[in-house]
């Protein structure tokens, strides 16, 4: 098939399966996706991070965790022989770090994006969906999540379970869930009354057969959107975590214990300190414009 | 005459309306938006039901299907209280009743296609249907509401209303109905395509064999449609005939009201016709006034119509008019 005739395969106005309509409307979302150059930058930036994370073997020139001669290598500055971004105090290379640094956290970000939106959706469109005592309950409950800090609420859950990437992920995940449960119900309170959803019940269709077979879907590209803009939030939450010691443990090469470690060296020794900060920059820039793009595109309400 | 599919007595539907600060303790206002309607429905029958908006017609459709909460009863064939069933119990009779909605796009899942929109009652009530028998009594009643097989994939919002419309009417009638309620069906539609629905409706209807409701707010809309029709004022009835009764010889004045304000198509008819206003406005159904609730707006009204309420007759043309009978009656009495 040539690339003229799946073009308009896709677009095809009289699609002959169901898997046709559905990729042509997805296509036709990519096609106007496309025209905002500022999300297909954020775009960019994380499928570059999800390679740097699956090929970070083949990319890191040296070990993360092993330093070098600790004689002649400590310290050396960014381009320095094969040191592209320099070492740091335990001879170590700042670039192949990064790279194996970028596997935590993208373990990070899809690990709460997995736990949480779930439990937000769950949340949220059962307690839009009910209403009465239900939603009261559910709601109280989400207020009293919200009313923390987010920070210090994760902050509070690893002090209790240990530090640990894995409870600082259980943590921020916890943390994450209420502002999609508050969206999702937002979301369903403006479907619910919908003649769709009457139909639906007319028709004797169960609670959770309309909950999961038509609120979810209404709700889930505004999630999704909320979930991609909070990204930024939950790789800078996860590396505070770091920085505090809580979270990743050396010599795991996460992005925020990095920083911590290299502010001792901050005048002397900039880069130490600066590289994985700016590699944190970079991509919590990249998901804000992807979602900013994504809501673009898959906001009903924006759209036309 | 055979037995009725659903004979619905003293059917009443009352809403607690909570103004905004009110504290949880006052006494909520009760907004009656069906006060004691009676009536049946043979199997086969149109039933049309007309009224102004806030008269409660579209209420009344959805006390029957228990979408709001009633008192009185509503008596299926089999002798099931659709009114006082469990939701569970209910469950049995949702194939039987089907409803079509006013804003036809509002009612279609903007998500699913158009198969799979007229698939899902069936996954509901015919369980073990096969995916390609399923599929095919799709084909088959997307062919009978005039849909072309290709546009099995495509989404509502690529539908004009009257095509989205005969998406939600295959979606009612895919699972055999006995009783379609269709509520407003077309008034959301231009004129030119309302006649296509309504005469769809009624060649479907007379081949399935099926009993229906049909709401409209003018008479002319049901007019052809309709074996019967009953006028709603204010959530109560106010004259219940045959079509060719009621349209011939109109008894209450609420309903010769209506009828006048239907432009006639012959303009020498349109013309010599006497145009009964009707004065002021609904009234709130909040505070509907005593007696008879048309009487604030009724050219017959005397001192009687406040003090009593004038119950529906209990024969083939009920009126519930202390002075029923035909316009001329009307045209020199000086009211009270
Ligand atoms: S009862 Fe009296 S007020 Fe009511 S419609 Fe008849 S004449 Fe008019």
């Amino acid at each position: 098939m040539s690339a003229m005739t799946r073009h308009e395969w896709l677009l095809s106005d009289r699609p002959t399966s169901r898997r046709q309509a559905r990729l042509g409307q997805a296509y036709r979302t990519w096609l106007s996706f496309r025209t905002n150059w500022l999300a297909m930058v954020g775009l960019g930036i994380v499928v570059a991070l999800v390679l740097v994370a699956l090929f970070a073997n083949v990319i890191a020139p040296y070990d993360p965790v092993l330093g070098g001669d600790l004689r002649t290598e400590r310290f050396l500055p960014p381009l320095t022989g094969n040191h592209l971004l320099g070492t740091d105090d335990l001879s170590r290379d700042i670039f192949s770090r990064i790279v194996h640094g970028s596997r935590l956290t993208l373990l990070v970000v899809v690990l709460v994006a997995v736990i949480a939106t779930p439990i937000g959706l769950l949340v949220g469109t059962t307690a839009g969906y009910f209403g009465g005592w239900v939603d009261t309950v559910l709601m109280r409950i989400t207020d009293i999540f919200l009313a923390f800090p987010r920070l210090i609420l994760a902050l509070a859950f690893v002090a209790a379970l240990g530090p640990g990437i894995e409870n600082a992920i259980i943590a921020i995940a916890i943390t994450s869930w209420p502002p999609y449960a508050r969206l999702a119900r937002a979301e369903t309170l403006t479907i619910r009354d919908s003649d769709f959803i009457s139909a639906a019940r007319l028709q004797g269709a169960s609670s959770a057969r309309i909950l999961w077979g038509h609120v979810t879907p209404l709700c889930l590209s505004s999630v999704i959107i909320r979930v991609t803009l909070d990204m930024a939030g939950i790789i800078l939450t996860a590396a505070g975590l770091g920085f505090l010691g809580l979270g990743a443990q050396p010599p795991q090469p996460e992005w925020g214990a990095m920083i911590a470690a290299g502010r001792r060296f901050l005048i002397d020794q900039w880069w130490v300190a600066t590289m994985p900060g700016v590699a944190i920059f970079i991509v919590s820039l990249g998901f804000n414009l992807l979602g900013d793009g994504l809501r673009d595109v898959l906001d009903p309400k924006a759209r036309k | 005459m055979s037995q009725p599919l659903l004979s619905v007595e003293d059917l009443r539907v009352t809403f607690e309306l909570h103004r905004a600060g009110d504290l949880p303790w006052t006494r909520p206002r009760l907004l009656r938006a069906v006060s004691g309607v009676s009536f049946e429905l043979f199997p086969g029958e149109t039933l049309g039901i007309v009224g102004e908006s806030g008269s409660g017609k579209s209420t009344l459709a959805r006390a029957l299907v228990q979408m709001v909460p009633a008192t009185g009863r509503a008596v299926w064939q089999d002798g099931a209280d659709l009114i006082a069933l469990s939701r569970r119990a209910m469950l049995r009779y949702r194939a039987d009743i089907q409803m079509v909605f006013q804003d036809p796009l509002a009612s279609l899942d903007p998500r699913m296609t158009v198969g799979q929109i007229i698939a899902e009652p069936l996954r509901t009530h015919f369980r073990d249907l096969s995916e390609t028998e399923r599929k095919s009594r799709v084909k088959a009643m997307m062919d009978r509401v005039g849909l072309l097989p290709n546009q099995i994939n495509r989404y509502p919002h690529e539908f004009s209303g009257g095509q989205a419309q005969r998406i939600g009417i295959a979606r009612a009638l895919v699972v055999q109905p006995k009783l379609l309620i269709c509520d407003e069906p077309v008034s959301a539609l231009d004129v030119s395509i309302q006649a296509q629905v309504i005469n769809l409706l009624s060649e479907l209807q007379r081949d399935l064999g099926l009993a229906m409701i049909f709401i409209a707010h003018d008479l002319s809309v049901v007019k052809h449609i309709s074996d019967r029709v009953m006028v709603l004022y204010l959530g109560r009835t106010m004259e219940l005939a045959e079509s060719r009764a009621l349209y011939g010889d109109p008894q209450h004045p609420y309903t010769q009201a209506l009828l006048s304000a239907v432009p006639i198509p012959d303009p020498a008819a349109e013309r010599a016709k006497v145009v009964i206003p009707l004065e002021g406005d609904l009234p709130s159904p909040m505070n509907p006034p005593s007696g008879c609730v048309f009487r604030t707006r009724c050219a017959r009204a005397e001192d009687v119509c406040a003090e009593r309420r004038p119950e529906l007759t209990r024969a083939a043309h009920g009126v519930a008019c202390h002075f029923p009978g035909p316009v001329a009656a009307s045209a020199g009495r000086v009211p009270a």
